[in-house]
């Protein structure tokens, strides 16, 4: 046992090692495939094994280490300082896609259009383009397929239909993960659990709805990632978030399991003090998003 | 803060205080003095291998016409040198002297996070196995430059997504390295070590890593666009679709300009340490020097655009990005003076580590006024993409990144190993180096305002002459690079057999904690905080 206000200080490391070979192998597995060599997905399916595993292995381990009480405060000062600035770069992240749609929405689009110093290139390159929004820029890339060939006619996704529910849903969430929080601190081992099984339910009830959302734009609006910038943002920005929501839900969901097994105390519950911060981030891109790329 | 620290192994309580036996010893080590050695180790591999690249280059350029390599080949080195020296060899090394120094400086008994501080080598040492894999593939190693600019990146065979991949990981290395120095350096800091009592060492990397905390992921951003519009259709960089490729250059910049001063900002901290050891007196203004930093930080994320005065940008954008980039002269300057006035009436003497201090300070200074030059927008028309620039950012590189590395190695061998290294190899390299890294990158100023554009294998008659001369300092400053290759060696061995004490070089307790610990430093350090003595700058 640790002596009590000392700093835990691991005296070896085991699953590091292995997470790195497993990131690596999924990485190199994917460009494998990318490059249309057949060996990709096997790689990807070991490496993604080896990554899970690892995860598991390593958080299985912090949380015991933690349960048993080996962390002073001190420790979980770190833990919290190694999450915000981890959440920060993620935040720089999404910044570089909001960045995008800034830039090209504002900039490059109109200077196609001819407007500022894009005169000379409306003229010579497309002098038929004009720049509005949304896009799939002078060359009307992708859009719906007719005689199977792409027509260049694709629809932009309305923000009051299902994104909108997504909002209200994602939104809900960020109350009912609260309430858990308050739970925890107040000792309601009942309440803390019901939050967190609203928030996970919530969180993928969230992604389901994207899943449609996304059919139907693949389906019958002509909407892709290959309908120039447009599509292109919106798949990026979505998409990347998207991804965040299931991981997010998915750490929710360990928190859940370890709640039910009677973890955290009111002065002890980093994981789940972590787990909400990045939930509460998921739900603030989620606004730019809802604002940005489907409203504006 | 804590007053003793607990010994842990993964699964059973074991108070084992040493080192584990065997090579497993350094695959899961926490400890951050294996770690720091584990990085140092690495970068000096890749000092060599990128200087090899570096070789190849100054070789094909030694005549004109094309004598040993492809012109596909020479760009791949081109770009290769530069991705494996930036991300391989110094960002590594400074990471490796924080992870050495920053706890030994602070009072801390290891890094805050330690496991993660294991993740973050073995990141790197995957992302650069996976770049350098790319030499050996179908089309060759990526050849468009290490800005890896679009549309002709795009072209690259089958390195490409291999080579982002690269970067994703060498960004999360990176990203997790800086997220660690930042927790230890706020939440492990012995009772007493203010933040304005931090060595400038500490305070430098501090602000390093929170610019890598905020660009590495903009790259990331960068790179995965690259991606998506090779493999998934998208037309981010592709007008036809509404894109711009010049996007890839704004954000790829956003990134670029803070990230050498990623480089830069540790070798200043670096500098800061050694510098008033030799002079014998205190830090001359030690406060400008945290402001200024600060300062030169905040500047490098507004300036990044004057990498792309000859893109085409509205005539206000290349103003505001001239009279910003202008600006970091200012903070840069209180720097040079500070370190010239430290020395000023100091009692000096030269040893190794000195004389590369001062000759970074010096020509240091040559590579910030070549930088002024280019940041006037209208000169810059005439010294864009010429082997001007590539002199300019060699000389903030070599003579000063490289340099002080070199310093820093001098400087903290004898604590980190016990033994003192070879005086009189120490100052034959030095001498080696400085004289001929100028007749390397000097004569490069020449050809640029000449008019020879970088990145290419072949060139106009009227160059042959000052790139033999810039080849042949090439070569000698290889060359001489074994002689310090050499020492580190021999000095790890047993070095001079003099017994060094724990002050090192005289009076250096009075700079700084690290020297009031052992030679060697002990496996583990502070584990009980030390009392902080008044270092001389308060």
């Amino acid at each position: 046992m640790s002596t009590p206000g000392a700093y835990y200080i691991p005296s070896k490391a085991t699953w590091p090692v292995l997470a790195t070979a497993g990131l690596v192998i999924l990485l190199a597995g994917f460009a494998n495939y990318l490059n249309g060599a057949s060996i990709g997905p096997t790689m990807m399916i070991v490496g993604f094994v080896m990554f899970i595993l690892m995860l598991t292995g390593w958080f299985a381990l912090q949380a015991s280490e933690s349960e048993s009480g080996m962390y002073s405060a001190q420790v979980g000062i770190s833990f919290r300082m190694g999450m915000m600035w981890f959440i920060f770069s993620e935040v720089m992240f999404f910044a570089v896609f909001f960045g995008t749609l800034w830039y090209t929405r504002n900039l490059s689009v109109p200077w196609l259009g001819g407007e500022g110093i894009g005169a000379a290139t409306k003229e010579l390159l497309w002098p038929s383009f004009d720049a509005v929004w949304p896009t799939n820029g002078p060359g009307h890339l992708g859009g719906k397929i007719v005689d199977g060939k792409p027509s260049g006619e694709f629809e932009s996704m309305s923000a009051w239909g299902l994104p909108f529910l997504n909002t209200l849903i994602l939104l809900s969430s960020g109350v009912t993960v609260t309430w858990a929080h308050h739970g925890l601190l107040a000792q309601h081992r009942g309440q803390l659990i019901k939050g967190l099984i609203a928030t996970v339910a919530l969180g993928f009830l969230f992604v389901i709805c994207q899943a449609i959302e996304y059919h139907e734009a693949y389906t019958e609006m002509g909407l892709t990632l290959g309908s120039g910038i447009y599509g292109s943002t919106f798949f990026m920005l979505t998409g990347f978030h998207g991804f965040h929501v299931c991981v997010g839900a998915i750490i929710l969901s360990v928190v859940l399991f370890r709640s039910s097994i009677g973890h955290f105390k009111p002065e002890n519950h980093f994981a789940f003090e972590a787990a909400a911060w990045y939930w509460h981030f998921v739900d603030v891109v989620w606004l730019g998003l809802f604002i940005f790329v489907y409203i504006l | 803060m804590s007053a003793v620290v607990a010994e842990h192994d993964d699964h059973h309580d074991d108070h084992d205080h040493g080192p584990q036996k065997g090579l497993l010893r350094w695959i899961i080590t926490t400890n951050h003095k294996d770690i720091g050695t584990l990085y140092l180790l690495f970068a000096l591999a890749m000092f060599f291998i990128g200087g090899i690249m570096a070789l190849v280059i100054r070789a094909e350029l030694f005549e004109p016409g094309l004598q040993f390599v492809e012109p596909q080949f020479f760009n791949s080195m081109t770009t290769m040198h530069a991705l494996v020296m930036v991300f391989g060899a110094v960002m590594p090394a400074f990471v490796g002297l924080a992870n050495w120094m920053i706890p030994m400086m602070i009072g801390a008994p290891d890094m805050a996070l330690p496991r993660m501080n294991n993740m973050s080598f073995w990141l790197l040492v995957a992302g650069v196995l996976l770049l350098a894999s790319t030499l050996f593939m179908e089309g060759g190693a990526p050849a468009a430059g290490w800005t890896l600019y679009p549309p002709l990146v795009l072209q690259t065979g089958k390195a490409l997504p291999f080579a982002i991949f690269s970067v994703h990981l060498l960004g999360i290395s990176s990203i997790m390295g800086a997220i660690n120095i930042i927790a230890t350096i706020f939440n492990m800091r012995a009772p007493g070590m203010t933040l304005m009592k931090m060595p400038l060492f500490v305070w430098t990397w501090l602000i390093t890593a929170f610019l890598l905390i905020a660009v590495m992921p903009v790259f990331a951003g960068a790179v995965t666009m690259l991606l998506t519009d090779r493999f998934f259709e998208t037309s981010f960089f592709d007008a036809a679709g509404g894109g711009d490729p010049v996007l890839y250059q704004h954000i790829f910049w956003f990134f670029g300009h803070p990230e050498v001063y990623i480089m830069i900002l540790p070798t200043f901290g670096v500098a800061s340490t050694i510098i008033p050891v030799f002079a014998r007196k205190p830090l001359f203004g030690y406060s400008s020097m945290v402001y200024a930093t600060a300062s030169i930080a905040f500047l490098s994320f507004i300036v990044w655009a004057h990498h792309m005065f000859t893109v085409g940008m509205p005539i206000a954008g290349e103003l505001y990005f001239m009279y910003a980039t202008m600006l970091i002269a200012i903070p840069t300057g209180v720097k040079v003076f500070n370190w010239t006035a430290t020395m000023w009436k100091g009692s000096m003497t030269f040893e190794t580590p000195m004389l590369f201090a001062i000759a970074f300070v010096v020509l240091f200074t040559m590579g910030g006024f070549t930088g002024l030059m280019m940041s006037i927008a209208p000169s810059d028309f005439q010294y864009h993409d010429t082997y001007f620039i590539v002199a300019h950012f060699h000389y903030v590189l070599v003579p000063s990144s490289v340099f002080i590395l070199m310093a820093a190695g001098y400087f903290w061998l004898p604590k980190w190993t016990g033994h003192m290294y070879n005086e009189k190899i120490g100052q034959l390299h030095f001498w080696m180096s400085v004289i001929s890294v100028n007749i390397l990158f000097f004569p490069q100023h020449f050809l640029g305002l000449a008019g020879m554009p970088r990145r290419i294998p072949d060139y106009a008659i009227q160059f042959a002459d000052w790139n033999m001369v810039s080849s042949i300092g090439g070569f000698i400053f290889g060359v001489s690079q074994l002689l310090f290759l050499y020492i580190v060696i021999d000095t790890i061995r047993g070095g001079t057999g003099e017994k060094v004490s724990d002050e090192v070089w005289e009076d250096a307790h009075k700079h700084g904690l690290e020297w009031t610990l052992p030679s060697p430093a002990p496996y583990h350090t502070f584990t009980t905080p030390p009392d902080v003595i008044p270092t001389e700058h308060q």
